[in-house]
């Protein structure tokens, strides 16, 4: 067990000049630990995107609308389980789940509706999709051409992190070799087609909520890179084609300096990796830009407004250690989807930091603490560690397909829930400072009604497309599929037909095949 | 000597976020039990199928998505159409009161919600099998 070697508070008392190796880089130069630019928010400040989706399209869309008119200045889409798995809102298998964890998109028409009134040439939008990402992502183009938006200038960032489902959150649907396929279909595409989109999103965010440690979460996330970055070079693209536009998502956690120095480790590893495995040389490959969340493992049922104190904390982190952008999560989010009022609170917690508080004045202000260097040093020798043992299985798909990753989660999970049972680990208002008699919440209830609204819509859109350019679409998918050509083009031309997420996701399930992993407790 | 309790924990619905139902399961398993990790994404078919087969004293549902309204009560009527009235169920996840007290109306032994402790779950699970 890799995961026992790293535990900040069980160093030495106190750090001094001796535990420190040479000071790091400037800001803005390699390998980047102190910041990926020289101004970092003095030029620009981190953009503050508020994960939402929920109830139906119409619903998030207005959502949407209102967290810009409020100073948001990116999106950020939430899709409901069904959507994540692949399956129409009525399918059998989404009954009691549409609309209840995101917004649900079924076909090219939802997403038009999702983005009404929003111009995508202008708003970044970044969509946590996975599984179905390619097939999402043609809906997104396409909607954003019908708005007359050039593919070119379309900027934001798909998730479509797959090796993170396997390993943390498992929202997948196709065993790993072609879901692999398709996250390089997705690069491959970006490379050539929307040059300002991020078509991976490579994520410890899931992983973080899985369980792991910190540790655990820089480690697997930047051999997922790698990962990607061998299938995509295995597929003839060069790294400079692509890496520049691979980008990242971390959790922002409640160790405020493990937190800093995780993000600080990250930067400094991923330009050495890049560098020396893949001789990348344009400096934007080298420069590993990342999304930040706070974390929502964090949050408390018991004494709710914590919750707030918390968020503001963990996002003081992700400040602190040069996130590009950040959401911070709302208050009632241990209950339900976020309240509009909630929602509003934790949008303001980010403008407070960012216009008040004088975090962002200079970059990096921790560079040079003995403690914070001492723990970015350590973080990156143990990810070495940690990536050197994964390679010796023979990369991250073969150690997924043994169960690595996810056993040394679920031991780093269980260790922490046994810390909180005794005691050791304290949790303010669970396990110490509990009330009786708490103030309840009001909370976003979720309208059934939005499942029927949905079912609805569908039937209608299946009446009124064409069946036979449907029909013709999809078994041209399924052909590319069972041949080797890039998924893309075809996935969206089915989706221009009106071919529903869950029509084209069967298609792709009858020559792929499902996964069901061998669970590890 | 007795043999050791029997606990069917099941991740119904879409969601994939098993820590919890890992977490309990391990726990029941630290505490003697001998339990059965279903996986994910089964359905109540498939979790009261599985209850039958392996002979449970106890079934764990573990549901965060907010669908166990959908879920649960499905649960309870093929329990009670395969005459297994007897398995005691217990659901943990984000459920909130009223709906926590809906499902313990309907036959659920107990419902935990976020923050419950792992101590407190385990002595539940031995109550509802009749060992306390």
């Amino acid at each position: 067990m890799v995961h026992n070697q790293f535990m900040p508070t069980r160093g030495p008392a106190f750090y001094q000049s001796g535990d420190v190796a040479n000071p790091p880089a400037a800001p803005g130069h390699f390998p980047y630990t102190r910041g990926i630019h020289e101004g970092m928010y003095r030029t620009r400040l981190w953009t503050m995107r508020q994960f939402s989706g929920f109830s139906t399209p119409e619903e998030t869309n207005r959502r949407y609308r209102y967290l810009l008119e409020q100073g948001q200045t990116g999106l950020s889409v939430a899709f409901d389980l069904p959507t994540l798995m692949g399956y129409d809102a009525d399918d059998e298998m989404a009954a009691g789940e549409v609309g209840h964890c995101g917004a649900p998109v079924s076909s090219l028409d939802d997403m038009e509706t999702l983005f009404a009134g929003i111009p995508l040439a202008d708003v970044t939008v970044s969509m946590t999709i996975n599984s179905p990402a390619a097939v999402i992502w043609a809906m997104y183009l396409v909607a954003a051409e019908k708005q007359g938006a050039q593919w070119a200038n379309l900027s934001g960032t798909l998730q479509n992190d797959i090796l993170k489902e396997y390993i943390a959150q498992k929202e997948y649907i196709f065993p790993p070799r072609p879901s692999m396929r398709l996250v390089t279909d997705t690069i491959e595409f970006g490379a050539r087609q929307t040059p300002r989109f991020n078509p991976v999103s490579i994520s410890g965010y899931h992983i973080r909520e899985a369980g792991s440690t910190a540790l655990q979460e820089l480690a697997f996330t930047l051999r997922d890179g790698l990962e990607y970055a061998d299938h995509a070079i295995e597929r003839g693209l060069g790294i400079d084609e692509f890496a520049p536009r691979f980008s990242f998502f971390f959790n922002a956690h409640n160790d405020f300096f493990e937190e800093i120095a995780k993000y600080r480790a990250a930067r400094q590893l991923w330009a050495t990796l890049l560098r020396d495995r893949y001789g990348a040389r344009d400096e934007r490959s080298l420069k590993l830009r990342f999304h930040a969340q706070t974390a929502g493992c964090t949050l408390t049922w018991q004494q709710p407004y914590n919750n707030v104190v918390r968020t503001t904390l963990q996002a003081m982190a992700a400040v602190l250690g040069g996130a590009q952008s950040l959401h911070t999560n709302s208050l009632d989010e241990a209950f339900a989807l976020p309240s509009e009022a909630a929602a509003t609170l934790a949008l303001r917690t980010q403008q407070v930091i960012a216009y008040e508080s004088g975090l962002a004045a200079v970059p990096d202000p921790f560079g040079g603490s003995y403690y914070v260097e001492n723990l970015t040093h350590r973080l990156d020798q143990c990810a070495r560690e940690y990536i050197a043992k994964i390679d010796s299985m023979g990369g991250m798909v073969p150690a997924i397909e043994a169960g690595f990753p996810q056993a040394e989660i679920a031991a780093a999970s269980y260790e922490y829930q046994k810390n909180v049972e005794a005691g050791k680990t304290v949790v303010v208002g669970v396990n110490r400072f509990q009330e009786q008699a708490e103030k309840p919440l009001e909370l976003l209830r979720i309208d059934p009604a939005a499942e029927t609204r949905q079912r609805a819509k569908l039937r209608e859109l299946r009446a009124r497309r064409g069946g036979d350019e449907v029909r013709r679409a999809l078994g041209n998918l399924a052909r590319t599929a069972e041949g080797g050509g890039n998924l893309m083009p075809p996935l969206i031309e089915a989706v221009r037909h009106y071919a529903t997420l869950g029509e084209i996701c069967g298609t792709l399930k009858n020559v792929f095949g499902t996964w069901e992993e061998r669970p590890v407790i | 000597m007795k043999p050791p309790l029997r606990v069917l924990v099941a991740k119904p619905g879409l969601d994939g976020h098993d820590r919890g139902a890992k977490v309990i399961a391990r726990a029941l398993r630290d505490a003697g039990m001998e339990v059965i990790y279903t996986g994910l994404r089964q359905t109540p078919e498939m979790i009261v199928n599985a209850a039958l087969q392996e002979d449970v004293q106890v079934i764990g549902l573990s549901i965060l998505s907010g669908a166990h309204n959908a879920i649960v009560p499905r649960v309870m009527e093929l329990l009670r159409e395969k005459e297994m009235a007897d398995v005691k169920v217990v659901v943990g996840g984000i459920i909130p009161d009223d709906d926590a007290r809906e499902l313990e109306r309907l036959g659920v032994t107990r419902v935990f919600q976020p923050g419950a402790s792992l101590d407190t779950i385990v002595a539940c699970v031995r109550e509802a099998a009749g060992l306390q």
